[in-house]
């Protein structure tokens, strides 16, 4: 997979930020539902890490299962996850890395002194060896077809 | 017997965009060995470099996650579902990495109720946190004196619950330190400094394991002293410890919280990081001996290393704790006439003798003769070379009648506390302006507090001209104390 454009509606940018800075100073994390490279939707779910919330997100087994499920119901299908960075740069960390999925969106958002800021999206190269930045569009173009709504829980 | 498996999103790229294929095995083990057989582009995502099942790949038969089952030996049958299913999971680096203890969560103390009760305010900003006091249950901080800045950051670093407090000094408790160091009390006086600290912060935590180190700090023993602490608090207040200090703790990679004080106005910043500056990337060299006057020389208003002691305490708890903006980088200065803070941007200098990138000094030297400091020479039995001249042999001098001019070196407010009667006072600064009042065919005494300033005054007369000068040894401290006792001392 080449360079990655994917596009973000409004509604799915606003849904990450809000998010994240309502469980700020802890990490959120949720899923990104779309097809063909525009996520429409999001899945919030909560952030089940025993690490320590505000450096750490973990999604349990049964919340993923449910998010490939959501994401059919929604009409589209789990593009990935995104999660936030409290007080820190949007990028990646090594602990990402190593525990990252191919052929998945990551979009981080940094949340700083409880404001978000930087949005950007990440893929893992399909040598595990380190992540692709992608590029995150931003846009409702083509909002006639599929304006799903961020789903909250 | 083929098993149906079911591939999560992600991985379906590697199984020609199918949900769910079939593989042989009789375990788990053998079926997932066989998919990745069939679909080679799983391998390097389910397994790591081992070989072994990477440790976020969770597999569930039918509804049962193999980890309480019988993992990758669980038996499995043609009519059994297997899923694959992803953990997703990340963050920011760890905060053991981030702050300065590195040590796992899962490592860490538990608070007991005693101390939950204790640090509620604390464990009630998600910002500190249940974790973030379990942090400073593990940390420790070394206080390098127990003296005026190192009175309030230990009391302070004791009750907010860091776990082992050390501290190093050697001194006795003085009436004079009263004014500033308010972990000792009146009743402490001729007590030792530490045994004076560690009552007072066992009294403010017992839960705290205070260790003390009667030691005057030096090149053999700073490494070994630092080393298990994760935190060196600098309340120092001489060139040579201080440089010793900053050295030893780049040596060690470990955060110095740095503090000074001097008459109204306090400096502090964090050196010894790895990522920040240190303390001779501001300062390479010492200032010449004799030129930037002590506490004990210049005074210091007893409220300012309260606010400077506490600020290092606050740097030493956010690095245990691994939260906010540490001061590295930035030296912060305060004026306690003016009321006001500066700071200043520093940058770590390539060229920094211990903590650049070609450091010359890689281990610890000799900081007295760094700071230009020579080991006084041995006492003699009777004084002397004709320079100096003692408290007992200038009472009998004066006795027997003899014509002596004493020049009092000190600054007006020193004078106004105690004095030899007939003594002329000449601060040291004016001197150079003022020498032509003095008659060279006397013979001076020079005199100030303790002998430091008045052995300059002397040398400078000896330099234009002056024949017959003498300094007195140990000044009006020694005086008071072998002759005039009835004065007060400071």
């Amino acid at each position: 997979m080449a360079d990655h454009p994917i596009t973000v509606t409004d509604a799915v940018d606003e849904a990450i930020r809000a998010h994240g800075q309502e469980t700020y100073p802890h990490e959120c994390c949720g899923a990104l539902v779309g097809a063909d490279g525009r996520i429409t939707a999001t899945v919030p779910l909560p952030n089940v890490t025993d690490e320590g919330p505000r450096r750490r997100f973990r999604v349990s087994d049964k919340d993923y299962m449910m998010s490939e499920r959501r994401a059919g119901e929604l009409g589209g299908e789990l593009l990935g996850f995104y999660h936030s960075h409290p007080d820190h740069p949007a990028r990646p960390s090594q602990y990402d890395l190593d525990h990252a999925w191919p052929n998945f969106a990551y979009v981080i958002v940094a949340v700083a002194a409880g404001r978000a800021g930087d949005m950007t999206v990440w893929w893992l190269k399909d040598d595990r060896s380190s992540f692709e930045e992608g590029e995150l569009q931003h846009g409702d173009e083509n909002t006639d077809s599929d304006t799903a709504p961020a789903v909250h829980r | 017997m083929a098993t149906k498996i079911l591939i999560p999103t992600p991985l379906r790229p590697y199984t020609d965009k199918k949900d769910a294929v079939e593989a042989d095995g009789a375990t788990v083990g053998e079926l997932i060995a066989d998919l990745t057989r069939r679909h080679a582009g799983l391998k390097a995502h389910l397994y790591n470099e081992q070989g072994k099942l990477r440790s976020f790949v969770n597999i569930y038969v039918n509804d049962d996650d193999i980890r309480y089952l019988q993992k990758e030996q669980t038996p499995v049958s043609a009519g059994d579902t297997v899923s694959i299913i992803p953990s997703v999971a990340g963050g920011t680096e760890s905060v053991a990495d981030r702050s300065v203890g590195v040590r796992p969560l899962a490592d860490l103390p538990q608070l007991t109720n005693d101390e939950v009760k204790r640090y509620s305010r604390h464990l009630i900003m998600p910002e500190v946190g249940v974790d973030g006091q379990r942090r400073l249950k593990a940390g420790s901080v070394l206080c390098i004196g127990a003296g005026g800045l190192g009175s309030p950051a230990a009391m302070y670093l004791a009750a907010a619950g860091v776990g082992t407090i050390g501290v190093v000094d050697f001194d006795v408790v003085d009436f004079s330190n009263l004014q500033r160091q308010i972990i000792h009390g009146t009743p402490d006086v001729g007590r030792s400094k530490l045994a004076s600290a560690k009552d007072r912060l066992t009294a403010i935590n017992p839960h705290v394991d205070v260790q003390t180190y009667e030691v005057a700090l030096s090149s053999e023993n700073a490494l070994k002293l630092f080393e298990p602490y994760d935190v060196i608090l600098d309340g120092t207040d001489n060139f040579p410890t201080r440089y010793l200090t900053n050295d030893a703790c780049v040596l060690l990679g470990k955060p110095n919280a740095y503090g000074s004080i001097f008459r109204f106005e306090g400096q502090a910043s964090v050196f010894g990081t790895k990522e920040g500056p240190c303390y001779r990337c501001l300062y390479p060299e010492p200032p010449p001996p004799g030129l930037v006057p002590s506490c004990a020389e210049g005074g210091v208003l007893g409220v300012l290393p309260g606010v400077i002691g506490v600020i290092q305490a606050t740097e030493a708890v956010k690095l245990i704790t691994g939260i906010g903006e540490p001061l590295i980088g930035r030296f912060l200065i305060y004026d306690a006439l003016k009321m006001r803070f500066r700071e200043l941007k520093l940058r770590k200098d390539p060229d920094c003798p211990v903590c650049g990138t070609h450091p010359t000094v890689t281990k610890l030297i000799d900081y007295e003769q760094f700071c230009g400091i020579h080991p006084a020479a041995p006492e003699p039995a009777t004084v002397n070379n004709a320079t100096e001249i003692t408290a007992v042999e200038l009472k009998q001098r004066l006795d027997r009648g003899d014509k002596l001019t004493i020049i009092d070196v000190r600054e007006p407010n020193e004078y106004q506390i105690n004095r030899i009667a007939g003594s002329t006072l000449i601060p040291l600064g004016d001197i150079p302006r003022r020498y032509a009042e003095l008659n060279p065919e006397d013979e001076l005494i020079m005199q100030c507090k303790s002998g430091a300033r008045s052995g300059r005054a002397a040398d400078f007369l000896r330099s234009v001209g002056f024949k017959r000068v003498l300094n007195l040894k140990g000044g009006i401290l020694d005086w008071i104390d072998k002759v005039d006792p009835t004065q007060p001392k400071y």
